[in-house]
């Protein structure tokens, strides 16, 4: 049985020269942000969101849009990244500590950032849509990346040495092997990056601090216009239509590309039914498609790989010169010194920035981020304290599970951006803090990753084990502590660290709201993050979002991590 | 059947090595993988390469076919320095290495999409070349449906169907069953003595000495530590070879006394203790459990002795599983090794005849006198919680073995804990001596 989350990478050291380097370029581009944000306009107008029905269509339309062009960016970024990881040791010393690290790290919090140099650079609303992209981009390609990295250095050697005796060219190289042995990875982990999307999307589209409105049209301004004004209606249309596009996408995209993508597989587990979906069977035997295979694909790769072959033949032929790869090196090595140079000069600059802000607002920043870490500790205390027996109950009920899981599925796929604005309005008004909605929120966001991870760790108990157990008459508490949590361990911590990292994701939309005319905010990081942003205290910015990366990536690397590593090598049933 | 031109000086080798090595990593946790082989390969040769595990057959095999780069010497391929991958030549691989998301179909025909061949005539080689190997039938098949056999024969047709000059196979039969293996054997000998593949000479790696002597024009047999060549046997049986003739069963039982050398004396076979001048030996990989095991089976025997030869057949043991438990029962002195025979010594066969509890005494006498053990043994002693990290022992052992150090690291430590010497505990990742076995 999979784990759904993050894989941490036990084998790198906990901390390195590599990490520092990298969360130096982050403060950096951060830096650079901020310094942009000066210039940034200080009102930006709105949209206007109408909540007709009738606009909801259009709404659907471009927020599916934003995605798809983020999808496309990522997927172009994650095959060229991975490659030249996979295949420059000098690279991979600085590409897989960083993707380690952008990973792990909170991105909602480069979204003010992003927006206010965005907006800087680019007309407003240009700004705004560019930023959103962004935004979704560095929230989905990383275990992408990661994913198609593992693929290409895990390809078995007899593979690739077959591909090199019988001469396979880089081309039919990744056609044949590469793009296949990768191919399953790729696409769940496209899904996860997908679903995950979605939450950034929604927070981004109804992002809007003090004067500042950085919304966009689409379902998450959509949904927060209908909360701010208290329209039911509205708020389920737009919910409603939310949750059809996902499933019409889970089902029309993603679903035939698993079962496309299954022939890939390299071993069948008898234990994991194939996919299926009736769209890729439809698909699969309608004659038009038959007739387009036929016709117009089939001879048009072989063109295409024939056209190839004859270049790659070409170039062989023809014997390169050893001084232009000398002089390449050369300007290779000048543009290294460069970027060295203007990285530690605009570094320079950022502490300069940071020393401008007065103690009292560290101690803000501080008081921040410890606030925020007991709420996101909160929130998965209650996570696990319902996932456990319901996740638990779920597995090892298959009656229940079958009942369950697409209940489960749908309830999962709504991201908890789109809620949080009815969370809100039905609770601001009741308790008069944010607090429990930014708990909830971060709960709604999280609790999903350790539930499926429960239910999938129960299926997974061998039945040897449970008839051991049942023999033995071990029962009660003393069955949780000998089979079920000890099995469950593993996939316990991917679910943890997976909704850990969500969670302080959340805290940056869940401390601070505008919500119909009036602003809410509790202490907090993200509090403390959007209150800059608003009042244009651009240092308390940087400081802010560097502290909440660098407390994050802590966490992860002293606590997650160790844990991990216990759960691999001590817990993992194999 | 004169298929073979051994040594005709005046025709030009097909393929030459001058003087080849292959070392990995770097001083001073360099490791000699291939050191200074010379060979010569001529036309309408069936050549073996044998050798147990780690002897870099096929790491010399890689050499040869210019996937690998050379660390010092030449390749030479009818009399032309080799700078890549050879495309004269090709490889069948022991694990096959069939794409399963392509037909078997598709697998062989992607070798000669890479050469631009056009679709069509593709199909028609492929069909052919299918229907040679007794595939037809198959073509639409994914190889995860066939059994092994079958998948190697798609292997073949692959290969074959590039047209090779020098076809090279490493070990193409040791992953397959006893049946299928002999019978696609006759089938590869087959089709290289009938001349029905258009190939000048097959250069086949293997562990198994019967298989050589079966195949080969000549064995050129390699040892371990660092790989290089002991010696070339000819083999002159006429074709086909029958294996229980007894001129078939000399060469097999010369070619294992060969490989499996001579106990040497004492001193010079243990080496000495890691971090200390000289070179330190390093402990054959057997799980102690399998070396007990052949003790008690080499006891069962008549005069507690065994040809190696029919032992390995009786327990239907590769080469390369039998070696390392030999060596270890060698090292230990509980038994000696002589062309190609092993018997138990008396400490063997009281061994072999003892309980458990006794067993565990024997050995720790035993073990003790092998430097690597005794160091952790003694350096364990020394220490005042006696526990030690096994990270200090690995880093210690690097110079020595290099990449290999957690491997002979976890070697002493099976054999260690047999002989309750000493103790690990898996969570810490922690050596550590019992508290009863300090007071003793």
């Amino acid at each position: 049985m999979r784990r759904y989350g993050l894989a941490l990478n036990i084998n790198l050291p906990a901390f390195s020269a590599g990490d520092a380097f990298i969360v130096l370029i982050v403060g950096v581009v951060l830096y650079i942000g901020a310094r942009l944000a000066f210039y940034a306009p200080a009102v930006v107008s709105g949209p206007t969101i109408t909540l007709a029905p009738a606009a909801l269509p259009w709404y659907a339309l471009v927020s599916t849009g934003r995605m798809a062009i983020a999808y496309l960016f990522s997927l172009s970024f994650t095959i060229a990244y991975a490659y030249t990881a996979a295949r420059n040791p000098r690279a991979r010393l600085i590409m897989l500590p960083l993707l380690d690290i952008l990973q792990s790290v909170p991105i909602l919090s480069f979204l003010p950032v992003v927006l206010l140099s965005m907006t800087t650079i680019l007309p407003e609303r240009t700004g705004v849509e560019v930023a959103a992209i962004v935004l979704i981009v560095t929230s989905q390609v990383w275990n992408m990346t990661f994913s198609f990295y593992q693929s290409l250095t895990t390809i078995p050697t007899e593979l690739l040495e077959a591909a090199a005796i019988f001469r396979l060219n880089p081309w039919l190289r990744f056609k044949t092997l590469e793009m296949p042995f990768g191919a399953n990875g790729l696409i769940w982990n496209s899904m996860v990056s997908w679903a995950g999307g979605w939450f950034f999307l929604m927070a981004a589209e109804s992002f809007n601090v003090g004067n500042r409105d950085f919304r966009l049209p689409g379902l998450g301004s959509y949904l927060q216009q209908a909360a701010s004004v208290g329209d039911t209606t509205a708020i389920l249309l737009g919910l409603g239509t939310l949750i059809v596009v996902i499933v019409l996408l889970d089902q029309l995209v993603w679903r035939p590309l698993l079962v496309w993508a299954d022939r890939f597989k390299v071993e069948m587990s008898a234990g994991d039914a194939p996919p299926t979906s009736w769209f890729y069977d439809l698909l699969n035997r309608s004659w038009l498609m038959q007739q387009f295979a036929r016709r117009v694909s089939h001879p048009s790769a072989e063109r295409i790989d024939q056209r190839i072959v004859r270049f790659f033949d070409r170039r062989a032929a023809t014997p390169s010169v050893v001084p232009a790869q000398r002089r390449r090196s050369l300007i290779a090595i000048g543009a290294g010194v460069i970027v060295v140079t203007l990285i530690g000069y605009a570094a320079l600059q950022a502490a300069g920035m940071l020393i401008t802000l007065p103690l009292n607002e560290w101690g803000l920043v501080l008081q921040g981020v410890f606030a925020t870490f007991l709420r996101v500790a909160a929130a998965l205390a209650i996570g696990l304290a319902w996932t456990i027996p319901v996740g638990v109950l779920v597995g090892s009920n298959r009656r229940a599970a079958n009942f369950l899981q697409p209940v489960i599925q749908i309830f999962a796929s709504i991201p908890a951006t789109a809620l949080f604005p009815v969370i809100v309005l039905a609770l601001v008004g009741i308790t008069g803090s944010l607090n429990t909605p930014a708990i909830i929120l971060m709960l709604l966001g999280t609790q999903w990753y350790i539930l499926f991870n429960v239910i999938a760790g129960t299926s997974a108990l061998p039945q040897d084990l449970k008839y051991t157990t049942a023999l033995l008459q071990i029962k009660g508490w003393a069955r949780w502590r000998t089979l079920i949590l000890p099995a469950l361990f593993p996939y316990l911590i991917t679910g943890l660290v997976t909704a850990g990292g969500g969670a302080w994701n959340a805290s940056i939309v869940a401390e601070y709201v505008t919500f119909g005319g009036q602003t809410y905010s509790v202490t907090g990081i993200g509090a403390v993050i959007a209150e800059a942003t608003a009042s244009g205290n651009y240092a308390l910015l940087l400081a802010a979002t560097l502290a909440l990366i660098i407390s994050v990536v802590t966490i992860n690397r002293i606590v997650w991590r160790r844990l991990y590593k216990v759960a691999e090598e001590r817990y993992k049933m194999e | 059947m004169a298929i073979n031109t051994i040594n005709n000086a005046t025709t030009t080798p097909l393929l030459e090595l001058k003087n080849v090595s292959r070392l990995y990593g770097k001083a001073p946790k360099q490791f000699t993988a291939v050191q200074d082989v010379s060979l010569v390969i001529h036309p309408g040769e069936f050549v073996c390469l044998l050798g147990p595990s780690g002897c870099g057959k096929s790491t010399l095999l890689r050499m040869i076919t210019g996937l690998n780069p050379v660390s010092a010497g030449k390749v030479l391929y009818k009399g032309q320095p080799q700078a890549s991958v050879n495309p004269h030549a090709t490889i069948v691989f022991q694990t096959f290495a069939l794409y399963p998301w392509l037909t078997v179909q598709q697998n062989v025909e992607v070798a000669l999409k890479a050469r631009g061949v056009p679709e069509a005539e593709r199909r028609k080689k492929a069909d052919q070349l299918l229907d040679k190997v007794g595939l037809d039938g198959f073509e639409g098949a994914y190889p995860r449906e066939l059994s092994g056999g079958m998948r190697q024969k798609v292997g073949f047709a692959r290969a074959m169907a590039v047209e090779p000059q020098l076809f090279c196979l490493d070990e193409p039969f040791s992953a397959l069953d006893v049946l299928s293996a002999e019978a696609l054997r006759g089938e590869l000998l087959e089709l290289w003595t009938t001349k029905s593949i258009p190939t000048e000479a097959v250069l086949m790696v293997t562990h198994n000495i019967e298989e050589a002597v079966f195949l080969a024009d000549r064995i050129i047999v390699m040892e371990k530590d660092p790989g290089r060549v002991l010696a070339e046997v000819e083999v002159t049986l006429h074709h086909p070879r029958n294996r229980k003739d007894t001129a078939f069963q000399a060469l097999v039982d010369k070619v294992y006394g060969l490989v499996a050398g001579r106990t040497e004396p004492e001193m010079e076979a243990l080496g000495t203790a890691p971090g200390t001048p000289g070179q330190t030996k390093a402990l054959p990989a057997a799980v102690f459990n399998r070396l007990a095991g052949l003790l008690e089976t080499v006891d069962a025997e008549q005069g507690n002795e065994v040809d190696l030869y029919r032992l390995a057949e009786d327990l239907k043991l590769d080469l390369d599983d039998i070696l390392p438990i030999v060596e270890g029962a060698e090292i230990l002195g509980f038994a000696t090794v002589d062309q190609g025979d092993i018997r138990l010594t008396p400490l063997g066969e009281a061994f072999a005849t003892a309980s458990i509890v006794a067993r565990k005494e024997i050995l720790a006498g035993r073990v003790m006198r092998l430097p690597i053990i005794r160091w952790i043994y003694e350096t364990l002693q020394k220490d005042d919680n006696q526990r030690i990290a096994e990270d200090y022992f690995v880093d210690q052992l690097q110079a020595d073995f290099g990449d290999f150090a957690k491997e002979q690291l976890d070697i002493a430590v099976d054999w260690g804990r047999y002989a309750d010497l000493f103790a690990y505990d898996e969570g810490s990742g922690e050596l550590f001596m019992e508290e009863d076995e300090s007071a003793k």
